[in-house]
C-alpha cells in the first residue's frame, strides 16, 4: 500500500558529536580531509583485535553533583552532544516559542548505560552476590532503555510527551517517523529528536562473537570487507512542521518508511525485501521518485551480507542512478545512534555540497552493482536518502532534503 | 485520537487469557495468583521457541491471543512493543559472562538482547513485514506504547498491534529493578470503527493536581504497581466489565494519557 505523503519537518537546529569529533563542523572536516576516526580499539580492558570509533574524552570528567544519578559513559556522551553547534540557544528559543509542554523527546539507543551493569557484575559482592548499591539505586537513570529519555528531557527542561525508541540499529532513525506523527496529532509544536549509544563491552564481544568485527578499519562495499568497526556518537535535532516555519535553504525531513524483514533476528532478508519496503515507502511520502535522489547514504556496515543485501534492494529501486557510499570508515558503526548520525551527515552534505565518496574501500566489490562512490564529490545535491537496517531485520529509511 | 480495539489478550498470575481473564476481572470469576502462566506461544516455529526467552513467550503469546480476536491477518497489522526493561535474563547471563575472566559471550544470547528481541520474534513467526517499533518509558512504558501506538493507526491509518509487557529481573538485577511478578497484554487498535470490542478516545493532559486512574480491587490494584506493563489494567478492567470508562495512566508525572473506553456491541 502506498503511503501518504508528509508534511515536511525543518531541522531548525541539529548536532553531532563522534570519534571525527565534537560538532558538526569537525565531521564536516574529517568527512573533507578523508580522516577516519577509527583507531586500534584501546576501549578499557577489551582485547579485542579490532578498530573502534572512540569519542575521546568521555573517561575523563562527569556530570557533576546536580546530574550525579545520571552519571555514565552514555549520559556523559549525550551531555557532550547537547553542548554543541549552539543547539541549547536553540531550544531554549523552542521553549519561548511554543512552552515545554509542547516540545516532545524521541530518542533511540540500543544499549543505553549498560556499561554501569556490566562493571557492577564485577564488582558484585564476594559474599552474597549482590550488585553495588550505588548501582542499583542509580539504574533507573544510567542503565534502564529509558535513562537516556529522561536524561535529555530533564536537562532541557522540557514537559512534553517522551520515550526512548530501542530497535536495534534503526532506533534512532525511526525517532524521526514518531516524531513526525506526534507533530501531525498535534500533541506537540516541535520534537527533540537523537540518538546516543557508547561502547560497552556486551556488543564489542557481542559482535566479536558473531564473527563481524573487522580485524581492520572496516572497509564498506570493498571487494575485501571483512566485518564492521564499533563506534559511538551522539546527536539532535530539534524539528518543527515546515508549513509553519518554513526557512527556505533549510535541511528538511521529507520521508521516512518503515518495515521489518519477518526473516531472521541477525541476517537481513536475502532479497532485501524489508529494506526495499522501508525505501519505497520513504519516497512516497516524500512524494519523489528514484530519479529525484542524488545521494544514498548507504546503511554499509562493511559485513559481507550486509553489504551485498542492501547493494540488491537499493540497485531494485535506484539502478545505477545516484551516487552512493557509507560513512562508517569514518564514525564507525554507532548502532542505535547510526541512524542520527547518518541523517545529520546527509544534512550537512545537503548544506555544503559535498557527497562523501567510501573511505577505505580500495576496489569496489564487482559483484556490487549501484553505484558506489569512492571519492568525494563537491557539487550541489537536493535530495538523499539515509538507510539504516537492524537486529530483528528492523529498517527505516529517511528522505532528507534542501526546502 | 479516536481508535478501534479489535481485540485483546492478558497474560499475568490468576489472569490467563481474555475470556477467562475477562471474568475474573469483571469479578465474575475468583482470582487466584498462584497459577502461575507457561505461555506456549503456538505461533513461533518450534526452533525459535526452544531458543526464546520467556519474555519472548509471554510477549507472544498475549500477541498471538489479541490477533485471533481480531480477525485480522497477522500480516498487515504493524506493531508496537512496550517494555521497561526488555531482555532482563538475558541481560544478567550476557553480564555474568562479561564478569568471567575469559569473557565468553554466546552469539545466540547477544542477537537476543536487543530491546526489540520479542518484537523480532513475532515479525519471524507471522513474516510480517510491516513497521515494528520497541521502546521503553521506565514505568510509564504502557502508556507510552499506547500512545505510539495510536498516533500509528490515527497517522498511518492502518491497523497495529500493541504489547506491553514485563518480567521479574532475576537476582541481583532484580535488586536493580525489583517487579514483583509477571504481566502481558496487547491490545489490537484500528483507525477504523466498525466491527470493534469498545472505541477508545485517547489525549494527553498536563498532570496539574490529576490522580491516576486505580485498578478495581485491593489485588488488582497491587498488581497494577508491581509491573510497568501492569499499569494498563484499568482499561482492561473497563473493557473487562463493559462499561464506559475514563482512565487516566500517569506519562513521565507531569502529563496524563486519558482514555476514554466506550463499549460496542461486538
Amino acid at each position: 500500500m502506498a503511503s501518504r505523503p508528509m508534511t515536511p519537518l525543518t531541522l531548525s537546529a541539529y548536532t553531532l558529536v563522534t570519534a571525527n569529533g565534537r560538532g558538526i563542523g569537525a565531521v564536516s572536516q574529517a568527512l573533507r580531509e578523508r580522516r577516519s576516526g577509527l583507531t586500534p580499539c584501546d576501549f578499557e580492558d577489551a582485547l579485542l583485535k579490532t578498530y573502534i570509533g572512540r569519542v575521546v574524552g568521555l573517561e575523563d570528567f562527569s556530570l557533576g553533583e546536580q546530574l550525579a544519578p545520571f552519571d555514565c559513559r552514555n549520559n556523559r556522551l549525550a551531555w557532550l552532544g547537547l553542548q554543541q553547534d549552539g543547539f541549547m540557544v536553540a531550544v531554549a528559543e523552542a521553549i519561548q516559542r511554543y512552552g515545554a509542554d509542547r516540545i516532545a523527546v524521541v530518542m533511540g539507543t540500543s544499549t543505553s548505560g549498560i556499561l554501569e551493569t556490566e562493571h557492577a557484575y564485577r564488582n558484585r559482592d564476594p559474599l552474597t552476590g549482590a550488585l553495588p548499591p550505588r548501582y542499583t539505586s542509580h539504574y533507573r537513570y544510567t542503565h534502564n532503555m529509558y535513562s537516556l529519555g529522561h536524561f535529555v528531557r530533564a536537562y532541557l527542561g522540557l514537559k512534553g510527551p517522551a520515550m526512548v525508541i530501542s530497535t536495534a540499529c534503526s532506533s534512532s532513525a525511526k525517532v524521526f517517523a514518531t516524531a513526525a506523527r506526534f507533530l501531525q496529532t498535534g500533541l506537540c509544536d516541535a520534537a527533540i529528536v537523537g540518538g546516543v549509544d557508547s561502547l560497552c563491552h556486551t556488543t564489542l564481544h557481542g559482535f566479536s562473537a558473531l564473527q563481524l568485527l573487522s580485524a581492520s578499519p572496516c572497509r564498506p562495499c570493498d571487494e575485501d570487507r571483512d566485518g564492521l568497526s564499533l563506534g559511538e556518537a551522539a546527536g539532535y535535532a530539534l524539528l518543527e512542521s515546515s508549513e509553519r516555519v518554513g526557512r527556505k535553504g533549510a535541511v528538511a525531513l521529507l520521508g521516512y518508511g518503515e518495515s521489518t524483514d519477518g526473516y531472521h533476528m541477525s541476517h537481513p532478508h536475502p532479497e532485501g525485501a524489508g529494506a526495499i519496503r522501508a525505501i519505497r515507502q520513504s519516497l512516497d511520502r516524500a512524494g519523489l521518485q528514484p530519479s529525484d535522489i542524488d545521494y544514498i547514504n548507504l546503511h554499509g556496515t562493511a559485513t559481507r551480507a550486509n553489504d551485498a543485501v542492501e547493494d540488491k534492494a537499493v540497485y531494485s529501486i535506484f539502478g545505477e542512478g545516484p551516487a552512493c557510499s557509507s560513512t562508517k570508515g569514518w564514525t564507525g558503526h554507532a548502532l542505535g545512534a547510526a541512524g542520527i548520525t547518518e541523517a545529520l551527515i546527509a544534512a550537512l552534505c545537503l548544506k555544503q555540497g559535498l557527497i562523501p565518496g567510501t573511505i577505505h574501500c580500495e576496489r569496489v566489490d564487482p559483484a556490487l552493482r549501484s553505484r558506489i562512490l569512492r571519492e568525494n564529490e563537491n557539487r550541489p545535491i537536493r535530495r538523499v536518502v539515509s538507510n539504516i537496517f537492524g537486529f530483528g531485520g528492523n529498517n527505516c529509511s529517511l528522505v532528507l532534503g534542501v526546502l | 485520537m479516536r481508535v478501534g480495539i479489535l481485540g485483546v489478550g492478558l497474560l499475568a498470575a490468576g489472569l490467563e487469557g481474555w475470556p477467562a481473564g475477562r471474568d475474573v476481572l469483571a469479578g465474575a470469576r475468583p482470582f487466584d495468583p498462584s497459577m502461575v502462566p507457561d505461555p506456549a506461544a503456538s505461533l513461533l516455529p518450534a526452533n525459535e521457541r526452544r531458543r526464546s526467552s520467556d519474555c519472548v513467550r509471554w510477549a507472544v503469546q498475549v500477541a498471538q491471543e489479541a490477533i485471533a480476536q481480531s480477525g485480522l491477518d497477522p500480516h498487515e497489522v504493524a506493531t508496537v512493543f512496550a517494555s521497561s526493561g526488555g531482555e532482563m535474563d538475558v541481560l544478567d547471563k550476557l553480564c555474568r559472562a562479561l564478569a568471567a575472566a575469559e569473557r565468553v559471550v554466546s552469539p545466540t544470547l547477544f542477537h537476543q538482547s536487543v530491546h526489540n528481541t520479542a518484537a523480532g520474534y513475532w515479525g519471524i513467526a507471522t513474516r510480517c513485514q510491516q513497521s515494528s517499533t520497541a521502546l521503553s518509558c521506565y514505568d510509564d512504558s504502557g502508556a507510552a506504547g499506547l500512545l505510539e501506538a495510536v498516533t500509528y493507526a490515527v497517522i498511518e491509518q492502518r491497523p497495529v498491534l500493541f504489547v506491553a509487557y514485563d518480567l521479574p529481573a532475576p537476582a541481583p538485577l532484580h535488586g536493580a529493578r525489583p517487579i514483583a511478578s509477571a504481566f502481558a497484554a496487547a491490545l489490537v487498535l484500528a483507525p477504523s470503527m466498525e466491527q470493534t470490542l469498545a472505541i477508545a478516545d485517547v489525549t494527553v493532559k498536563p498532570a496539574a493536581g490529576r490522580e491516576v486512574s486505580r485498578a478495581l480491587g485491593q489485588e488488582f490494584e497491587r498488581l497494577r504497581l508491581d509491573n510497568p506493563a501492569a499499569r494498563v489494567l484499568p482499561v482492561l478492567q473497563a473493557l473487562a466489565t463493559r462499561r464506559r470508562a475514563t482512565i487516566d495512566l500517569n506519562l513521565l508525572d507531569d502529563q496524563r494519557l486519558t482514555v476514554e473506553v466506550e463499549p460496542c456491541g461486538r
